[in-house]
């Protein structure tokens, strides 16, 4: 039997091995934000406009200043002395626009939640008893919260300066799309809604700004993902160099890409600790988090599609809208999404013909910008949908018609309708496996035995394509400052202890284990002998952070190329040591071996002894570099694209309306898999997050721009009960474009467990004529397809 | 006015005496006067599950009760019931099954968990998904600590004569 990879010692690349990191969580000993404590703290509470849209025509805060433990009282015209305004527009989106947004309003309130005035108290409770006292006289505006009327020429504009309400807009036309929708033998249609929910980490968002005035450095602990993009924008607004600002992160709980953008409380938090030369903590409480916290999605998307009668997809067509809120968010912006939604519709299909058009719109809601696999869900969802459609029009299986378009497994690389290219995808594979791990046949033969007894279930399908390891085209092209590349520091320490720092971050994902999984195996030790350091932008590499699935593919690499790089300078030390050629050594289990034989010649600790304590003994050229650091970016690619599968079989009470989700399966290739445990938990955890976004999850507004649900009583989760067990299986295509070979994997299952799950239910509904296709699916409007309310 | 109150409890084993404002929930009293900050405040409003504690041996929720309430009651946090080694083996299992991520819920989870592993070992997955439904988790999608949990009950229930 010949050895595997896995069966050399410290070969941790492809083992499941528990997170170094786990056991403090689990004892309740890991370090939030807001279990920080700083002497002098302050607490800052928010005064929230009741009003979508609103002039402030007067503010009086003597009063308010005068209550028990209140330091200060601070307006948004104060504040904006000491920070600047921002504007979040990229330059390669063409043509887009936005309004300066302040971090505390100035004279005008444009969404319902926008903080208006900071109360500054020894505690939080004292600076919430403060925020009645403040004494504003309102001026109410008429607010535009209907995403299509905003868009409609010469309504009236948000932002008058600007000219209308659109943020931005693309279109996209490639082929002969008129042409083949004329000449299809089956063209279906339908509107596509997915609506607008948030991320609802359990930590909500929080903050603790110290400013030293006596050397301008101001010190932020924040839970975030991008300490670095974030050290930019606190440092820039406020008019500090960047390397004034510090930004430390240590445990986060929960991100999904609600912590990695610029928030105005956030900001001001951060002013605060200037104005007051105080450390100052803001931690979001959950009201106020569902009327602050990014929303997302909220798209209507009306879809066509032109097929063969063989099932050939001939072109899509769509047109998108979104409501992004009053503001674009800095730095990304909010244009990302829509621009995603075009880049991936059709994605995982051999279709020649797409026109595709996105109109991103300004409204008086709360801000909406990237979340967890922004743009996947909605083009998996309108893509998958369109193609069930037109095979039930065509009398064709679901599998079988995805099976006739899919890319195929040797058509790599790819270029897509888009212009988008594919390194290598395994779209066949994919379906092979999933179809064999659901057994679909057998699924279908239940479904319709069921059926016959009055029980509905569906059998939904979902392919897609996912955006991870993303280059520079992604943000840095446009203008912002958020870095692609990233580095990791190794050292070897005295002890012999393998120390690496790094820019990618932890949010629970398990970062810091696949950083310490890839260096262990790059230098030779035992997993134990190593140490991650991450969140810290005086100790860590400049570097991104973690977002877009880029911790494995770009964090790991750059770890795997420093750990080669340390490993060769230690060897160059042993050799001179061991008076032996360099290549004749190794190293293994933490110790200095001779290749050939894995005979000990000296421990690492022993290296370290003399290389840092000795180095009298050694000779007088021999420098050793016992720390190293190396940068990865991705080039090859605009991102490096992955693939998966997902089928979701449920069964709907057609008298309640009521879903209840039987199984879940996804297949995902994300490349080389370092941790498949780590990887099978992210799938698992983003295939929830999609199905709350199907089923339960929606910022439910009225006509006035009131958040009518903004608690976690009415905001529905998914929670533990009603969830399926979810199988994940995988199919590995490593990219070429790193040494490691790591896609990303972390965005794959919310990508795709919206459209099985819509695919599923309108698979149930079929003998009833009826089909949803405006999420969430609750129950009401189940039972308005079935035409029972 | 002055509306706070002496209160003398009992938390992880210790007596403390603490003059507490009346209105000072129990979760925020552990965390901001004792900085015990294993309990996690999650929405404020008795949903989330963040805040689970064990008070007299039952579980409750920190954010739905005054610190007052706890006056002369036994009170246990994840601190606490970590260093006794209560629930040693219910973590052995969430560790080794990944089932916690960001690890914010993962302290209420775990006692509430607890309250299943002692009084139901026997516990089916329904019945774990039916126990734990009152603790939001944004990370796992719950499959995990499902698992963990089965894995620690079965451990239990075999230890049983």
């Amino acid at each position: 039997m010949s050895l595997s990879e896995l069966d050399r010692p410290n070969s941790y690349i492809g083992r499941s091995v528990p997170r170094p990191n786990a056991r403090k969580l689990a004892e309740g000993r890991g370090q939030f934000t807001d279990d920080i404590r700083l002497p002098r703290m302050a607490h800052v509470a928010f005064l929230r406009s009741p009003y979508a849209h609103a002039r402030i025509v007067r503010i009086d805060t003597a009063k308010a200043a005068q209550s028990p433990g209140v330091f200060r009282v601070v307006t948004g015209r104060e504040m904006a002395k000491v920070c600047t305004p921002w504007v979040g527009v990229l330059a390669h989106l063409k043509g887009m626009k936005s309004a300066p947004q302040h971090p505390i309003a100035v004279e005008r309130a444009c969404w319902q939640g926008e903080a208006v005035c900071a109360v500054v108290a020894q505690t939080r409770a004292q600076a919430e008893d403060a925020l009645p006292l403040i004494d504003i006289e309102w001026q109410e505006l008429p607010a535009i919260t209907d995403a299509a009327a905003a868009a409609v020429p010469g309504s009236p504009a948000i932002h008058p300066e600007l000219g209308d309400n659109i943020c931005f807009q693309r279109e996209l036309t490639v082929g002969e799309v008129d042409a083949a929708f004329k000449g299809a033998d089956v063209v279906v249609e339908e509107t596509y809604v997915t609506g607008r929910h948030t991320g609802v980490c359990l930590e909500p968002r929080s903050i603790l700004a110290d400013f030293n005035p006596a050397d301008r450095q101001l010190t932020v602990y924040h839970s975030t993902q991008a300490p670095h993009m974030m050290q930019n924008v606190f440092a820039k607004h406020l008019g500090l160099p960047d390397t004034n600002v510090r930004v430390i992160c240590r445990d986060v709980g929960g991100s999904f890409g609600i912590k990695v953008h610029t928030y105005a409380d956030e900001v001001a938090t951060c002013a605060l600790a200037v104005m007051l030369k105080r450390p100052v903590k803001f931690v979001a409480d959950r009201l106020e988090s569902f009327v602050t916290d990014i929303h997302a999605r909220d798209h209507v998307v009306k879809g066509r599609i032109a097929v063969s009668k063989e099932g050939e997809i001939k072109a899509f067509e769509i047109d998108d809208l979104t409501g992004i809120g009053p503001y674009s968010v800095y730095p990304r912006t909010s244009g990302i999404e829509a621009n995603q939604v075009v880049n991936l519709i059709g994605g995982p299909y051999k279709h020649k013909n797409y026109r595709a058009r996105a109109r991103v719109v300004f409204q008086n809601k709360n801000v909406m910008c990237q979340y967890r696999a922004v743009g996947h869900p909605i083009a998996c969802a309108v893509t998958e949908g369109l193609v069930d459609l037109a095979a039930q029009k065509l009398g064709m299986d679901p599998a079988e018609i995805r099976r006739r378009n899919l890319i195929a497994d040797d058509a790599y690389p790819y270029t897509a309708a888009t212009g988008l290219v594919f390194e290598s995808l395994s779209h066949h594979k994919s379906l092979d496996k999933l179809l064999a791990m659901m057994d679909y046949k057998a699924l279908r033969a239940d479904q319709a035995s069921l059926r016959k007894k009055g029980i509905h279930r569906g059998i939904g399908l979902a392919s897609f394509i996912e955006v991870t390891n993303p280059s520079a085209m992604f943000y840095g092209v446009g203008g912002a400052r958020i870095s692609a590349q990233d580095g990791c520091t190794i050292r070897l320490d005295p002890s012999g202890v393998i120390t690496c720092s790094i820019g990618v971050t932890e949010q629970g994902q398990g970062t810091e284990a696949i950083v310490a999984q890839v260096a262990a195996t790059s230098v030779g030790v035992p997993l134990e002998r190593v140490r991650v350091i991450t969140g810290d932008t005086e100790i860590t590499p400049y570097g991104g952070g973690t977002w877009a699935s880029r911790g494995a593919g770009i964090g790991g690499e750059a770890t795997l190329q420093a750990g080669a790089a340390l490993r060769a300078n230690i060897l160059i030390v042993a050799g001179v040591m061991l008076q032996a050629d360099p290549a004749t050594l190794d190293i293994r289990e933490a110790k200095i071996v001779d290749a050939a034989t894995g005979s000990e010649r000296m421990p690492l600790e022993e290296l370290g002894r003399v290389a840092y304590f000795r180095p009298d003994t050694l000779p007088k050229d021999l420098k050793p570099e016992l720390m190293v650091t190396r940068h990865y970016v991705q080039k090859d690619y605009a991102f490096v694209f992955t693939n998966g599968m997902q089928a979701s079989y449920l069964e709907v009470d057609t008298e309640t309306g009521f879903v209840k989700l039987l199984n879940h399966w996804a297949v995902e290739d994300c490349g080389t898999v370092i941790n498949p445990q780590l990887v099978d938990e992210q799938v698992r955890g983003g295939v929830v997050q999609g199905i709350g976004a199907a089923l339960y999850e929606e910022c439910v507004y009225d006509a006035q721009g009131q958040m009518r649900n903004a608690n976690m009583a009415d905001y529905l989760v998914p929670m533990m009960v009603e969830m399926p067990d979810i199988q994940v299986a995988h199919v590995v295509t490593p990219t070429r474009s790193s040494a490691l070979g790591a896609k990303g994997a972390g965005e794959a299952g919310t990508a795709g467990a919206p459209a099985a799950v819509m695919n599923a239910i309108n698979d149930a509904l079929l003998p009833f004529g009826a089909r949803v296709a405006s999420q969430p699916f609750t129950p009401e409007a189940i039972l308005k397809a079935l035409a029972k309310v | 006015m002055d509306t706070s109150l002496e209160i003398t409890l009992t938390v992880n084993g210790e007596r403390v005496t603490r003059r507490v404002a009346a209105r000072q929930h129990l979760v925020d009293f552990l965390r901001e006067e004792l900085e015990l900050t294993g309990s996690h405040a999650g929405c404020e409003h008795g949903v989330c599950g963040a805040c689970t504690l064990r008070v007299d041996g039952q579980i409750v929720r920190g954010c739905l009760m005054l610190a007052v309430q706890a006056d002369g009651a036994r009170v246990d946090t994840i601190e606490g019931l970590s260093d006794s080694g209560a629930i040693a083996e219910l973590q052995k299992a969430f560790v080794e099954r990944n089932a916690l991520q960001c690890g914010f819920c993962t302290p209420g989870m775990l006692v509430a968990a607890a309250d299943l592993v002692e009084r139901n070992p026997m516990a089916s997955r329904a019945q774990i998904r039916e126990h734990l439904s009152g603790n939001f988790c944004r990370c796992t999608g719950y499959h995990a600590i499902v698992d963990a949990v089965e894995s620690a009950c079965r451990a239990v229930a075999g230890r049983k004569p």
